[in-house]
């Protein structure tokens, strides 16, 4: 018997200094400055007097082994082999001769893959994995970026913004991907509790462990029709979608309660104001697959307002925080409503709390 | 299965092949001479985009020999009609930090997808690991084998340490005040068993920035929040402050002005900071990079706790040291982590955050447990609430 070959483990991720082009390695750490050449094109200085060229192409995220041999075929073609990519998911070609930027830009536009999102742009929208992977969705992550980004590609292509304008959608209240700190957050959400299938549950899940699932406790014990099963206290539901995770006799999904909320005014950098949380714009849209027109239509909306009355680098959140939330909605025309007012802990932190008014 | 008596079944889906931006749906039409589950997959998909409802279902763990994460178990819950994704489970990819890569790399990566799953990927996850989209329970080894034969290992899942991200750091970025490439590397070789084998109440995230601009979200989405900053002096270039003024930008107007502690004095023609006020926002040095950069003395500030909403609502991370110098942060890190782990495990619930533990027992008392003394940096404000409850030993 030939003895088989050690079972190689927790070697971790490769070393990225194999994976960094030559003038990165001999400029490491001593990048003078950058400009933006054009939208979606870099150069970065370093002391030495180098410079790096960076030419960003949009991505959908999903990628077929196809795609990235092409991105790979690319690098070799113009970047010596060396490619990367961002924290919002767009490909990165890394290269030192200027002259070929505009054949790289060509090669990717017939390829689908065109350039920007750099400065003060619309940059690819971070999102999560919707109908195409994911159990808990309330909607499709996948759909929503694409009918968006199409109807948003001005943005990408042109620095038309006051400032750069993150967008990002998750597909239930989980939140994979930083929703609750974009500037525009699209936001799946369910709005009932899960229906339990009493007829199948007792032979497909065990009750203790699905009770333990529920964060907020809502998930009790029950008998019914004799047989051991659970019911759920309907106010104390959250629908987050736990329990279905461990229980396929609980599922969440509904497809005229199922839908989508929007957030606005978050951001992570500390550039100027402090980092802060998405609120509530629009407390539900319906889930109309395959181009989600109300959603488009709400998410353009908000972005030519700010685009509109927003001051140089003034981000969207600290737009409305100047001219103030009420402003906001009637700029916009969304409708205030009672679900956009905090009830939850802290619920009073958010209460104007003092005379300032503008009329 | 895409086209039957000449008539497309995606029809919903094909409407999403339109339009500028790179469709999703051409992705996994055009990978499905990799593997017939892509027809499955557009089919299930189709289904969902008919009936508004997702098809998948949780259940069953699945994973690779010896680890505890890495795997996400991904079901069909309509089998019947779509068998070739009746197991459609994800592998989590370790990405190299910062995400750069060569192209024998992608093509190696590619090769093993194309050989063992659906040749469907995310570059990349949200967490930031490669993510290979659906395969069979069987081939979770076989894929494996062959990740770690060509230098890569599996990400986390679950309870565990989850892979570590970082920005583009020192390779790219003028603005890095530390290696955050290499902090990211380092912790996540230090913690491989912690990644690959859950041994937490529920997970821990490290996120590394270079700056203040935070670009991978780490005061968002990190429990270890580990953002670069500097201590001196923003480091100023006059003639450069000039060349902007000339250029047309309005340095008064959108510099001085924007300044968050109004620290900044332009007269018109020398740019003065008041660098004892100034907070370290960025936002001068972003507006003129080529004039302004931050100071000599670099490290980093660490800050603990944020989260998305599950399950007390979500939460920013908050300062916890204002600032370690670069060269003791991997040393200062190991520390904290152990004490902070520690603290977590024993006092910690099931699938509650470090963010949230802090928010019921206190951050004092967690301060206590930690070993870390309080710090004015820590606040916003001093409490604004009489409801102090003094120890035993404080009062006589
Ligand atoms: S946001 Fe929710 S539905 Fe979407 S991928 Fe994350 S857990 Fe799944
Ligand atoms: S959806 Fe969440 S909150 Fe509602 S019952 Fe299930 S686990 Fe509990
Ligand atoms: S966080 Fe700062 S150092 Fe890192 S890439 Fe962004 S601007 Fe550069
Ligand atoms: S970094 Fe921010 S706070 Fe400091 S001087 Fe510049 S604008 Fe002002």
């Amino acid at each position: 018997m030939t003895p088989k070959p050690k079972r190689i483990t927790d070697i971790g991720p490769p070393n990225y200094e194999k994976f960094l082009p030559p003038v990165v390695k001999r400029n490491y750490g001593q990048w003078k400055y950058h400009e933006i050449l054009s939208p979606g094109v870099l150069v970065h200085v370093a002391e030495s007097g180098e410079k790096l060229y960076t030419v960003r192409a949009a991505s959908p995220r999903l990628l077929s082994v196809h795609t990235i041999r092409l991105f790979a075929d690319l690098a070799d073609k113009y970047c010596g082999g060396y490619l990367r990519f961002t924290s919002r998911n767009n490909v990165e070609f890394l290269l030192t001769d200027e002259k070929q930027i505009e054949p790289l830009k060509g090669d990717l536009a017939a390829a689908g893959y065109p350039v920007g999102g750099t400065g003060r742009t619309i940059s690819n929208i971070v999102h999560t994995q919707g109908w195409v992977h994911c159990h808990s969705s309330a909607t499709d992550a996948s759909g929503l970026v694409k009918s968006m980004m199409d109807g948003l590609f001005p943005y990408f292509a042109e620095e038309k913004l006051p400032a750069k304008l993150r967008i990002a959608v998750a597909c239930c209240l989980n939140m994979c991907g930083a929703v609750h700190c974009s500037d525009i957050a699209v936001l799946g959400v369910h709005r009932r509790p899960p229906k339990v299938r009493h007829d199948i549950l007792p032979n497909v899940c065990e009750v203790p462990t699905l009770i333990a699932s529920c964060p907020t406790g809502a998930i009790r014990p029950a008998t019914v029709n004799g047989k051991q099963s659970v019911e759920v206290i309907e106010e104390q539901c959250m629908y987050c979608g736990n329990c279905y995770t461990v229980c396929p006799a609980m599922p969440l999904n509904d497809p005229d309660n199922d839908g989508i909320s929007i957030w606005v005014g978050g951001k992570v950098s500390n550039a100027r104001s402090t980092p802060k949380f998405t609120k509530l714009a629009i407390p539900f849209l319906p889930n109309n697959p395959p181009r989600w027109p109300e959603v488009v239509e709400a998410v353009e909306k908000i972005v030519t307002t700010y685009a509109e009355h927003a001051k140089p680098f003034e981000r969207l959140g600290e737009w409305i925080e100047r001219v103030g939330w009420p402003r906001f909605f009637q700029l916009t025309g969304f409708e205030f409503t009672r679900y956009h007012i905090d009830d939850f802990k802290h619920a009073g932190l958010t209460f104007a709390r003092s005379a300032h008014l503008k009329f | 299965m895409a086209e039957q008596n000449g008539k497309s079944k995606t029809k919903l889906l094909d409407e999403l092949e339109k339009g500028p931006w790179p469709s999703f749906v051409r992705e996994i039409k055009k990978t499905s001479d990799v593997s017939p589950t892509c027809d499955d997959l557009l089919g299930q998909l189709e289904l969902s985009y008919e009936e508004r409802k997702g098809h998948w279902k949780h259940g069953g763990i699945v994973g690779v020999m010896g680890y505890g994460g890495g795997v996400i178990g991904r079901y069909s819950d309509v089998p019947e009609q779509f068998p070739k994704v009746a197991h459609f489970h994800t592998m989590r990819v370790n990405q190299p930090s910062g995400w750069f890569y060569t192209s024998d790399a992608l093509r190696t990566l590619c090769g093993i997808w194309e050989r063992h799953g659906s040749g469907l990927t995310n570059m990349h996850g949200s967490t930031g690991d490669i993510v290979f989209l659906g395969t069979k329970t069987d081939e979770l080894e076989p894929t494996f084998a062959e990740l770690t034969k060509a230098g890569f290992d599996l990400g986390g899942s679950g309870s565990c340490v989850r892979t570590p991200s970082a920005c583009v750091g020192p390779a790219r970025c003028e603005h890095a005040c530390y290696d955050t490439l290499k902090l990211c590397n380092d912790l996540t070789h230090a913690y491989q068993d912690e990644l690959h084998r859950p041994p937490f109440p529920y997970k821990f995230k490290f996120k590394c920035a270079g700056c203040p601009n935070d670009c991978v979200a780490a005061v968002a989405r990190a429990d270890l929040s580990i953002i670069g900053i500097w201590k001196d002096e923003i480091q100023q270039d006059d003639a450069a402050v000039a060349e902007y003024a000339a250029k047309g930008l309005d340095i008064q107007k959108n510099v001085c002005e924007q300044c968050p502690s109004k620290c900044m004095n332009w007269d018109g023609k020398k740019l003065t900071i008041e660098n004892k006020d100034c907070v370290r926002c960025m936002h001068c040095i972003n507006a003129m990079p080529k004039a302004l950069r931050p100071g000599k003395e670099r490290g980093a500030a660490i800050l603990i706790g944020s989260k998305a909403p599950i399950v007390q609502g979500a939460l920013l991370s908050s300062v916890l040291i204002p600032f370690v110098p670069e060269a003791e942060l991997m040393e200062t890190l190991k520390e904290l982590v152990s004490r902070i782990w520690e603290f977590w495990d024993e006092y910690g619930k099931n699938r509650e955050r470090v963010g949230e533990l802090i928010q019921r027992v206190g951050m004092a008392n967690f301060l206590d447990a930690i070993g870390l003394d309080p710090a004015p940096e820590m606040v916003t404000a001093p409490r604004d609430n009489p409801y102090i409850f003094f120890r035993e030993e404080a009062a006589k």
